[in-house]
């Protein structure tokens, strides 16, 4: 593996620390699969650094009523792995920016792990979040995931020890994921995340020297993402969008709505 | 042939392990070390005991079942009677242990799962007898097929909450129960009705539940004088009654067990709970094992008469014990599930849950092959009360 061509390695390398880096989940074939493919190009042109593309399953039990909801319909509307890999090949054809697959283990290991990661690379995937892999369980996926240059993007809780942390900075690649509260995603009601992350953020900075550090769970607007990010690399913002998506789609100029929400998420209002 | 597993991480062979997100490694690495020093204090094991055989009615009896030996007139047949057990079923021996554990670690607010409502009953009424705030998440279609035992719950004073996600029914559940688990960590303990889930689950269940078995042993000294049958049976949903049976006899190589899972409609067909002989391996609820899932991962929806026994996994100790042959697990249909709880009601004036009529069914098939002087024990894991409604829509009299 070869990493500075890694494209996540190069967004931070890159990164001078002026703006936080804002990465984007959605779900892979929500509200369809060419709606992901143009989601993910509009998102570039407006201010998305990196995209996290869920991989829809049937039991995501560390999700909250948002992204069930998401994962449902696109599973209900026939999205498979290969469609998966096959949003990723048509971005690819016209945009460079990282994607990182994101998803329960159980349909990559039904995929199979070689084939996932062999394909995975082929059609320009940059890394995989894996919520129920942690570290202790990661021997299945590790040794084809370096042979590809994916990048294996491990979590951090607010429950997790000091020394659990630097555990997981050593094996993580790309960045650290650092989730802000203790739940299922999904966003928060007022200042929730706010008032109990910076103790959190304090440790994870004293933690986490190894890799740059991405904060998600909770996140809604610009606001909430600027202060809860202030310390960190960037921030993740997940049910918020798809909460935009479904309020907007399908009426006419829905897109434009969503890339208007995203402008703000990064710039705030303007 | 020595068994000592599972192994520190968690494994039986490739099964097991634990897929869970970050927030709950801390919570389970704390549970596994509360749990191996309560099984190893005495006065925790004292506790316990004592509520099993004070407040569950143990130990259990094991029935020589003559009238349904002689309608075979082979092997001599004995149940060991979990129905007999306060609450109806083994279930509550993990709930009693698992409450205690809970108290041990300080741990004030319960959640559990249930499908059928037996583990929901069993923990409601532990929680009732230790004053401790209860939440039983439910299937909302499980809710209305088992209307009995949430009225049973709420009078016990369990908040039954209603999961309407996916198919509403005991895996949304127990999805549902991991997402208030991650939640509410700091002050929440998660009852795991089965051998299922992540690791130490599998392991703490089988324990709380050896005791079956473990009775059993002793009881076929007194009514037998030998320690070990020469067949067991008992039937397998998630397989918590099972393994607590089949235990204590795992080394003994002269004892055939054979574990009976729910065909449903019938294996081949798509209406089907038959885990080990149709499924492939996968990872649902936090541990690696048999599953009912598609082409893509996704898990399936199980089917079985039994409510018990509608779940598209399987423990992962199972798993293991299949693929290394060292049990047999068999598919028995809702047909001949029916005709099991005819025969036992009929012969011997017990009348089984759907669940164990699984177990009862396979005699047809074995009692055949057995001799005379050879002895079968079956795990009469629960009472068929809760089951009147569906028997009497299913039944052909």
């Amino acid at each position: 593996m070869i990493e500075t061509e890694n494209r996540i390695a190069q967004l931070f390398e890159r990164h001078d620390g002026s703006e936080k880096i804002m990465s984007l989940f959605l779900t892979a074939g929500y509200p369809d699969p060419q709606a992901t493919v143009d989601l993910i190009l509009g998102f570039e042109e407006n201010g998305v650094d990196l995209v996290e593309l869920g991989m829809p399953f049937s039991d995501p039990l560390a999700d909250g009523p948002t992204i069930q909801y998401s994962s449902n319909v696109a599973i209900e509307q026939g999205i498979t792995m290969k469609k998966i890999l096959q949003i990723v090949e048509q971005v690819r054809e016209k945009s460079q920016i990282p994607i990182i697959l994101m998803g329960y283990i159980n349909p990559v290991l039904r995929y199979g792990v070689e084939a996932f990661c062999e394909d995975a690379c082929n059609v320009g995937v940059d890394g995989l979040i894996i919520p129920d892999i942690p570290i202790e369980e990661s021997g299945i996926l590790k040794k084809e995931a370096d042979k590809h240059g994916l990048a294996i993007i491990y979590l951090v809780a607010p429950n997790t020890s000091d020394e659990r942390m630097s555990k997981i900075d050593e094996q993580s690649e790309g960045f650290v994921y650092c989730v802000s509260v203790t739940g299922v995603t999904g966003a928060r009601e007022g200042d929730e995340v706010a008032k109990s992350v910076q103790r959190f953020i304090d440790r994870v900075k004293k933690n986490v020297t190894r890799n740059p550090k991405m904060v998600g769970f909770g996140i809604k607007s610009h606001e909430d993402a600027q202060r809860i990010a202030a310390d960190m690399d960037g921030f993740i913002v997940g049910s918020a969008l798809i909460d935009t998506i479904r309020k907007h789609y399908p009426e006419e100029g829905w897109k434009d709505e969503v890339f208007a929400f995203v402008r703000r998420l990064k710039y705030g209002k303007q | 042939m020595k068994y000592d597993l599972p192994t520190k991480e968690g494994y039986y062979g490739e099964f097991g392990g634990k897929f869970v997100p970050e927030i709950l490694i801390p919570v389970l690495e704390e549970l596994e070390e509360a749990f191996n020093d309560a099984w190893n204090d005495e006065s925790f094991q004292r506790e316990y005991r004592h509520l099993l055989n004070e407040y569950v009615g143990r130990p259990t009896k094991l029935t020589y079942a003559n009238r349904l030996t002689d309608h075979y007139g082979k092997a001599k047949i004995y149940l060991k009677r979990e129905d007999l057990c306060h609450t109806g079923a083994h279930k509550i021996n993990n709930a009693i242990g698992q409450i205690l554990l809970a108290r041990r670690m300080g741990k004030d607010r319960i959640i559990a799962e249930t499908g059928a409502g037996q583990h929901g009953v069993a923990t409601a009424t532990a929680c009732a007898k230790f004053g401790v705030d209860c939440i039983v998440y439910m299937g909302a279609e499980d809710m209305e097929r088992q209307r009995l035992n949430v009225e049973r719950m709420r009078l016990l004073g369990t908040e039954v909450r209603p999961v309407t996600s996916g198919s509403q029914t005991l895996k949304d559940a127990t999805n549902e129960a991991i997402r208030d688990w991650v939640t509410n960590v700091e002050d929440t303990f998660y009852i795991i009705g089965s051998v299922v889930g992540p690791h130490p689950y599998p392991k703490m269940v089988r324990n709380f539940h050896r005791v079956i078995g473990d009775e059993t042993r002793k009881q076929l000294v007194e009514a037998e004088g030998r320690e070990t049958p020469d067949y067991l049976l008992a039937c397998v949903g998630g397989g918590s009654n099972a393994i607590g049976i089949f235990y204590p006899f795992i080394e003994d190589e002269s004892v055939q067990m054979y574990g009976l899972e729910a065909a449903g409609l019938g294996a081949e067909t798509d209406k089907t709970a038959a885990t080990l002989s149709i499924g492939q391996p996968g990872v649902l609820h936090g541990s690696m094992s048999y599953l009912l899932h598609n082409s893509e991962g996704q898990i399936q929806l199980a089917h079985s008469i039994s409510a018990g026994l509608d779940y598209p996994g399987i423990g992962p100790e199972h798993s293991y014990l299949h693929k290394t042959k060292r049990v047999n697990y068999k598919a028995i249909t809702d047909d001949q599930a029916m005709e099991g709880v005819k025969l036992l009601s009929e012969t011997e004036g017990i009348i089984p849950a759907l669940e164990t009529a699984h177990a009862i069914a396979y005699l047809d098939e074995l009692m055949p092959k057995t001799s005379k002087d050879e002895i079968v024990v079956l795990n009469c894991s629960g009472r068929g009360d809760k089951d009147m409604g569906t028997i009497s829509k299913n039944i052909e009299h």
